[in-house]
């Protein structure tokens, strides 16, 4: 325990801890000290001079130290006469502060109007206004008349673009540095700087492409007046006209907890996402949100999505039919071929419509099958993070050791909370075959080829090193593993090698400690908590069955496998995919902002989300679809919301059985406290209202979990070059694609190679490229990056290469 | 009793003396709709958007009439003005701007709302539709009509002319 402080704020007792600065302390007991430049979450620098306070200190007797007491034995205050900065002044002791006396009312009303002298008054078109803090303190102090006249406003740059997705307006900005502050201390991408000086200081972005940064957005949640805002927020409505509604972030297992806000348009009669908030968790996401779930909400509204049941008719055309049709068609097919089904599904469903697939595909006698190729989810179930973690916590009693991942890319959210822990003084051990931005924070980075994850990993426990002695020593051990290079066999063994490691170091069951899978998709671990594996040989597996239910995967596309002709292929889907497009049944479903349910994070929080806009055609969640099915083929199926749904999979779900739903809506207190009103001295994050979710616990809690068999495979991949799929965060999957404002972010039609390679084939960057893999051949540009190893062929998912894992590849140059 | 005081001929006579009287005085009928009676100064009618002398819109897009509104009556859609399509001045302009007039109650806190003075509440009161969709005054019906030397928008102009969206706020000392 800290040493706890007793002060006194405008005449109330508060005790806080050592260290606290009396903003913070006035915010414990509900006093708001005004501030503009001061976030809790970044260093105080006290630039804006709005938290000017007046503090009294007790005085002490020179010679003796003892305190001075005036005559009815009370401390006698000492005010020095000028007022301080609240945002710097750690508390004290004994000390009276002053939040709203006369003198400080009025050196605030000057400050003020000091900071309006250059800023324009345009709060009508401002996409601030109505949640901006100048404005409303502006109002509170009631300044309706400056002595500075109008005239000599100072005039700067409006609407510049700072890089592809922020407008910058120099006119409005109050150089607080919330912004600069927030690109260096927490992104750790520090493209933000002050140009110029005085009055005409400015913010300037110095990297290429300008604010290059996977955060960006939160610029804007951190702007206390409206020089930054997103340009996909822009003039799109007034901030009074939105509902809000919770919901989680479907794009990383993260499970960022996010705010939608979403207008009615009554020309078209629908409502439509006008922006992505983060929604407060210190648990998850504290108060961020990368660009991809800020900006990658437009598939939802996408003119692309299928609205209505398809099915193929007599002259193989996929024509529009009724549910009732299509439920019809499907139950018959299902009745009259009852072997041979297998379910495929992918990651971004919900828990209640895997449970819901599953029972209906049990009841069929059929095989439920996720689509990924990272395994491990039934470890992360036995020996995962342990109850009551929080990766803010981790400090130096902690080694986090990332294998096979590029946080920063398939998890932006990890990367940023992995490299807090490491600056809190965890011990980070990066092990990746080429180099990712995370090792910047590490403090040990191995190396190794294609192939040598797991060997890697064992050397970390049987081999004398410094790292290997950190992760035996410290008190709390967390390991991230990926799937990169892998296929579904080698990645089921680098899994059982890290839950060895963990085992066999006695990092498992506790909190802060254990096993995190950073999956492909949302919700990956929800699929395996529900019963949906993957398999080994997946195209084997897709070739046999006779049956196939495919739910947003699209193993066509994702080049898993070539075709699925001769098989009936029922297909439910957002848009029309390369496997839908040759389903015989395509079933439009509800996107994730138009049903409810319940998503579990690669920490294994179960986390409610909430529909937000209602349903586009005629489209039903995939939970309802399989019910429907099940209704129509006999089977005993819950028929019911998504709630009833989630109630049945706490009733027999072993692992989801201490859920329930008020737990699952419960909102602890959170520090910072955040309050959705303008004077908010977190930014614009919204106020967690509707529950930070639920941490499963793990089996490792309960029970002595044994150590996994398993052989080592084979060294290596031989000679040749080697073609590996790695996850970038801005792809070209759909679902990003159909954002047009990161479509100049987007990855470009390019596969990567070391310069040596490049020039063993004859290549040089921007050539053109044929790849061979097998019998496949595919057109590309090559970009040269001389910090992957030699001899590999990077190809990043979703940019035209159909490629699910790690394969033999020629390049030959185009002529 | 007597008979005369029994048939009320006295209230009949002044009765019909009224009636009598009244032929003699200016009628306070007038022929409308060929003849219209002047409304007060401050009457409140229906609504116009009202254009700078140069012809550029005074609305500016800022919804401030919608949130003002007690009866959300009113519809803004913003979008952004460039130099070679200018709307009006400033960065922002109303693509779109409904009035629904069956529900406004003519309270005007649009007209106090409004930062430039772009929407007036005008003194047009002949307002019958015989089709509920007339009712939905569109930006087109709402939009004075440019007047010489004004230009119709959108206008192309010089850059850098009109950056601001108030320009005609006068210093408040």
């Amino acid at each position: 325990m800290s040493e706890k402080i007793t002060l006194t704020i405008d005449s109330q007792q508060v005790i806080v801890e050592k260290g606290t600065n009396i903003v913070d302390a006035g915010k414990s007991v509900g006093i708001d000290i005004s501030v503009f430049c001061y976030h809790p979450k970044l260093e105080p620098v006290g630039a804006c001079r709005i938290c000017l306070v007046e503090i009294g200190r007790p005085q002490r007797e020179r010679s003796t130290g003892e305190l001075v007491l005036e005559a009815d034995g009370t401390p006698q205050i000492y005010y020095s006469g000028n007022l301080e900065t609240a945002c710097t002044v750690p508390v004290a002791e004994g000390m009276v502060v002053h939040t709203a006396n006369e003198k400080v009312t009025t050196a605030r009303e000057d400050i003020l109007e000091f900071i309006l002298t250059s800023h324009p008054l345009d709060c009508p078109v401002c996409d601030k206004g109505g949640e901006c803090s100048l404005q409303e303190l502006t109002f509170g102090y009631g300044l309706s008349e400056s002595r500075f006249p109008l005239d000599e406003k100072i005039h700067l740059g409006k609407h510049l673009p700072l890089g592809d997705l922020i407008t910058l307006d120099q006119e409005r900005c109050i150089q607080c540095g919330r912004c600069v502050r927030f690109q260096k201390e927490i992104a750790a991408d520090p493209v933000l700087a002050f140009y110029h000086r005085g009055r005409k200081a400015n913010i300037v972005s110095y990297s290429n492409p300008p604010f290059d940064s996977y955060w960006s957005g939160n610029t804007t949640d951190l702007c206390p007046v409206g020089a930054l805002t997103t340009k996909d927020f822009r003039f799109e409505a007034r901030i009074w006209e939105m509902n809000a509604s919770p919901s989680i972030c479907s794009h990383c297992p993260v499970g960022c907890n996010i705010t939608l806000n979403t207008r009615r348009d009554p020309k078209t009669g629908r409502s439509t996402i006008q922006r992505v908030m983060p929604r407060q968790n210190e648990w998850v996401n504290e108060l961020w949100i990368c660009d991809k779930g800020r900006f990658a909400h437009h598939f939802t509204a996408s003119e692309q999505r299928i609205t209505k049941p398809l099915a193929r008719n007599s002259k193989g055309k996929l024509k529009p039919v009724s549910w009732q049709k299509a439920f019809k068609i499907a139950a018959e097919r299902l009745k009259s071929h009852p072997d041979g089904l297998v379910t495929l599904a992918g990651g971004r469903l919900a828990n209640e419509d895997f449970y819901q697939l599953r029972t209906l595909t049990e009841g069929l006698s059929g095989k439920s099958v996720l689509n990924s190729s990272l395994a491990g989810g039934d470890l992360t179930a036995r020996v995962g993070l342990g109850q009551g973690s929080n990766i803010k916590d981790l400090g130096s009693e902690t080694v986090i050791l990332v294998v096979a991942c590029d946080l920063e890319e398939e998890a932006p959210l990890w990367w940023l909370r992995v490299k807090a822990a490491a600056e809190n003084g965890a011990t980070l051990i990066v092990v990746n075959p080429r180099e990712t931005k995370l090792e910047r924070s590490a403090e040990y980075i191995l190396r190794y080829e294609y192939g040598e994850e797991t060997q890697t990993v064992l050397d970390l426990l049987e081999k004398k090193s410094e790292e290997s002695r950190a992760f035996k020593e410290k008190e709390n051990g967390v390991v991230f593993f990926g799937a990169e290079g892998m296929n579904f066999k080698s990645s089921q063994i680098l899994a059982q090698a890290c839950a060895n490691l963990l085992i066999k170091t006695n990092h498992v069951g506790k909190k802060n400690n254990g096993l995190i899978a950073v999956w492909p998709e949302a919700n990956s671990q929800g699929a395996w908590d529900m019963g949906f594996k993957p398999q080994e040989n997946l195209p084997e597996v897709l070739k046999k069955a006779e049956t196939l239910i495919i739910a947003g995967a699209d193993p066509i596309g994702d080049g898993i496998i070539p075709d699925l002709d001769g098989k009936f292929l029922l297909v439910q889907e957002l848009f029309l995919t390369e496997t839908a497009s040759r389903a015989d049944l395509v079933l439009p479903v509800l996107a994730i902002t138009e049903k409810s349910g319940t998503f579990t994070s690669g920490e294994r929080r179960v986390q409610l989300f909430e529909s937000a806009l209602p349903a586009s055609g005629e489209c039903l969640a995939d939970y309802e679809i399989a019910a429907k099915l099940g209704l129509a083929l006999g089977l005993e199926m819950i028929q019911g919301s998504s709630e009833q749904v989630l109630e049945e999979i706490i009733k027999y779900q072993p692992d989801y059985a201490s859920l329930t739903l008020a737990a699952l809506r419960e909102v602890p207190e959170q520090q910072p406290y955040v309050t959705n009103k303008a004077l908010s001295y977190t930014g614009t994050v919204f106020k967690n209202t509707s529950g930070v979710g639920v941490q499963l616990p793990v089996a490792a809690e309960n029970t002595k979990i044994s150590l996994e068999k398993f052989t080592l495979p084979k060294k290596g991949f031989g000679n040749g070059m080697l073609a590996v799929p790695v996850t970038r965060l801005y792809d070209r999957g759909i679902m990003i694609r159909t954002s047009e404002i990161l479509g100049p972010r987007l990855i470009k039609n390019q596969l990567i190679v070391n310069p040596i390679d490049a020039k063993k084939a004859g290549l040089s960057a921007d050539s053109r490229v044929d790849i061979s893999l097998g019998k496949r051949t595919f057109e590309a540009a090559v970009d040269l990056d001389q910090t992957i190893p030699e001899g590999v062929i990077l190809i990043p998912r979703n940019m035209g290469i159909l490629l699910d894992g790690p394969e033999k590849a020629v390049l030959k140059a185009v002529k | 009793m007597k008979i005369p005081e029994l048939l009320m001929v006295n209230e009949i006579f002044r009765g019909l003396w009224t009636t009598f009287r009244s032929m003699f005085e200016k009628p306070v009928t007038i022929q409308y709709p060929e003849e219209k009676k002047p409304v007060k100064p401050r009457f409140k009618g229906r609504h116009a958007l009202k254009r700078y002398d140069n012809g550029l819109e005074k609305c500016i897009g800022c919804a401030l009439c919608a949130a003002a509104c007690p009866s959300d009556a009113i519809f803004v859609e913003p979008a952004e003005n460039t130099d070679e399509e200018r709307y009006s001045p400033g960065e922002r302009y109303a693509a779109t701007y409904e009035i629904n007039l069956m529900r406004c109650i003519y309270c005007g806190f649009c007209a106090d709302a409004c930062p430039t003075e772009a929407i007036v509440l005008e003194h047009i009161y002949e307002l019958a539709y015989t089709d509920r969709r007339e009712a939905f005054f569109t930006k087109e019906k709402l939009l004075d009509p440019v007047s010489d030397p004004g230009r119709e928008t959108p206008q192309t102009v010089e850059p850098g002319l009109y950056t601001r969206s108030i320009p005609e706020m006068k210093d408040l000392v």
